[in-house]
């Protein structure tokens, strides 16, 4: 297990190399002057001939390049024009705000899209079958800003369920202690259930638009996967032994319809990160989305380019965790290891 | 399903253009959803090809006096903030988004076709390179690097078109690259250059039609994408600038009176966006029935 453990960290480097180059070539290597980006829109000349100095843009580009990954290394993203603070201060206070809207939209949907998955494929036909498929071909074909402002409209302007889309909290909850950085955990931690109550009311309109918009992937191979799993000789062998229909879909068959499931898994994370993005900002969210969407509209290029880097590397983790617990799920990925 | 046999061999449309057609007959009647999206399609088109000259009202122009109008007779699909009629504002954003999506899907259709078949048939170091570059793009969250291209390109139009293209370039490249490789020693390859063809001959006159039905679905299926990612990026206010109309911005105009009530502003541009993806996908799906029958689901 440690082996095939190694072997993927080692494999994960290439790949978090070519991370780096393209970051680095998306402020440098392309038209335009880099010195002026990071100056912003209003600088003078010689602010933008100090910029270049100070950042080093005036070398060559190997040197450059050098200078960018020690950057990184020492956990230096560059400051914001705007706010002037550095920007991975910045990201990482905002980080647990995306990360707790990412987390429950991803187990809304996969609390959804899984049972439904395994009920279109054991009751093949049924009306539940015909549910799963327009689910599936309607939630890919659903802008992620447009379910969530109709979810608004219903739930918040129609109903009055939900509160309105301004962020994490309302104005009459002061913010919780910062232990985990999630909301709803922290004001759990200390057992303050009205707070807990007010963030989870807030979380709950932008998670399930992120839910909805990953539904569909999830359960379309869910459902692919359990009909190839039922129809194979194992399961026919499990029913022809007497078990029964319960023991034979849990036990037998779920579990290795599962595996293809996992690895939809990074698929669906590269569209829900993406997705965030835009969720956020139609929720006034204070996640790293609308702060690099805020910084993109100024023309304030160093939280973008932390954003980006971010996100990639994020995905590149969550990637490498899918394929560990892939090893978890599945005995002969270990033994092939 | 001797029709279903008779398809395969695409290198000679002519031959068999009448069983093709019969062929894609008995598709549509099989599943009329298909036939359905044919005919979203037409409309579509239709509205991006005349949509500008049939609208009943200018898109640009303003009248504060009709502003936040729910839809009538008059308005169809009501007025927004500036009292700008939206039915004929959605008509003519047809236009602009479809114009997007295609020359993006051209573009990642050229680059990731050519590179990909290289790949598979030359295989080597092109092979190399041009999957660890396909490899790269895909270690980001693809709206996440589509957006960082547009902010260090620079906040236009054709930068989104680039950044979309770039972001399907992996999809295409694995495409055309695992159906050179299948070929790259198929019989009809090796007489071809038994003959004296050289490599590029043989890979642009041989390989490329054999291979073209099947990228031709490709790109039915990521036009949808396409249109979104680029409505997306207008939608967080990059590329497309107001006024001119485009769904993704119009959603976004109509964003902020989503909890005031009227909700005509943002739904029916996003319900063209989403009517456009829709079509898109069923026909991808249509067209690989059509196409390639054993990937039916």
């Amino acid at each position: 297990m440690l082996a095939t453990l190694g072997k993927r960290l080692i494999t994960v480097i290439p790949t978090l190399i070519g991370v780096i180059i393209v970051t680095f070539l998306l402020t440098r290597a392309l038209p335009g002057d880099p010195a002026a980006y990071f100056a912003g829109p209003a600088a003078t000349k010689e602010a933008v001939e100090q910029v270049r100095v100070s950042l080093g843009l005036d070398k060559p580009l190997p040197i450059q390049f050098v200078r960018y990954v020690n950057d990184l290394v020492h956990g230096n993203l560059g400051n914001s024009l705007s706010t002037g603070r550095p920007v991975v201060t910045e990201i990482a206070s905002r980080l647990p705000a995306s990360a707790e809207l990412t987390l429950l939209g991803l187990i809304l949907s996969m609390v959804i899209a899984v049972p439904l998955g395994i009920l279109a494929a054991v009751k093949q036909g049924s009306w539940i079958d015909h549910t799963c498929r327009v689910v599936a071909t309607a939630g890919v074909s659903l802008p992620v800003f447009f379910t969530g402002l109709l979810l608004v409209y219903v739930f918040y302007y129609i109903l009055g369920w939900w509160p309105a889309p301004i962020g994490r909290l309302d104005a009459f909850s002061s913010v919780p202690p910062n232990i985990t950085g999630f909301y709803t955990i922290d004001t759990l931690l200390t057992g303050n259930v009205e707070t807990f109550r007010a963030s989870l009311s807030q979380l709950i309109l932008p998670a399930f638009t992120l839910g909805i918009f990953s539904l569909a992937p999830i359960a379309r191979m869910t459902r692919a996967s359990m009909l190839a799993v039922l129809a194979s000789e194992f399961v026919r062998t499990a029913r022809a032994s007497g078990l029964d229909n319960r023991t034979v879909i849990i036990t037998y068959a779920f579990r290795n319809a599962m595996l293809p499931v996992v690895t939809t898994l990074g698929m669906v994370f590269s569209f829900l990160l993406g997705a965030n993005v835009l969720v956020e900002k139609v929720f006034a969210w204070p996640g790293i989305g609308s702060y690099a969407v805020e910084a993109l509209l100024q023309s304030d290029f160093a939280p973008v380019q932390g954003f980006v880097l971010t996100m990639a590397v994020m995905y590149v983790a969550l990637n490498l965790l899918i394929d560990i617990l892939y090893g978890v799920i599945d005995p002969r990925v270990r033994l092939e290891g | 399903m001797t029709e279903t046999v008779s398809i395969v061999p695409a290198a000679t449309p002519k031959a068999h253009s009448n069983s093709i057609f019969s062929h894609a007959r008995y598709v549509v009647a099989e599943n009329p959803v298909t036939g359905l999206a044919f005919g979203l399609f037409a409309l579509i088109a239709l509205c991006a090809l005349i949509g500008p000259y049939i609208v009943p009202h200018d898109p640009l122009a303003s009248d504060t006096a009709a502003a936040l109008q729910a839809p009538s007779w008059k308005h169809w699909f009501g007025t927004d903030q500036l009292g700008r009629d939206i039915f004929s504002r959605v008509i003519v954003a047809t236009r602009l988004d479809f114009v997007i999506a295609i020359t993006s899907v051209a573009l990642v259709f050229v680059m990731g076709g050519i590179a990909g078949i290289a790949a598979g048939f030359f295989g080597g170091w092109t092979d190399r390179v041009v999957s660890r570059i396909a490899d790269t793009i895909m270690a980001f969250p693809l709206f996440v690097l589509a957006m960082g291209i547009v902010a260090a390109l620079g906040n236009t139009v054709t930068n989104i078109v680039i950044a979309t293209a770039i972001i399907n370039f992996p999809l295409y490249v694995r495409v055309a690259r695992a159906e050179a490789n299948v070929r790259r020693d198929a019989g009809f390859v090796q007489a071809a250059r038994l003959s004296g063809n050289g490599d590029f001959r043989i890979l642009l006159a041989h390989i490329l039609p054999n291979i073209m039905p099947i990228m031709m679905v490709q790109i039915s299926l990521t036009m949808g994408y396409a249109i979104l990612n680029a409505a997306g990026l207008s939608f967080i206010g990059l590329g497309v600038k107001p006024p001119t109309p485009e769904w993704g911005i119009m959603v976004a105009e109509g964003a902020a009176n989503i909890i005031s009530g009227e909700w005509w502003i943002a739904l029916f541009p996003g319900a063209a966006l989403m009517i456009a993806v829709f079509t898109f996908n069923l026909l991808g799906d249509g067209l690989r029935d059509l196409v390639d029958p054993q990937r039916r689901t």
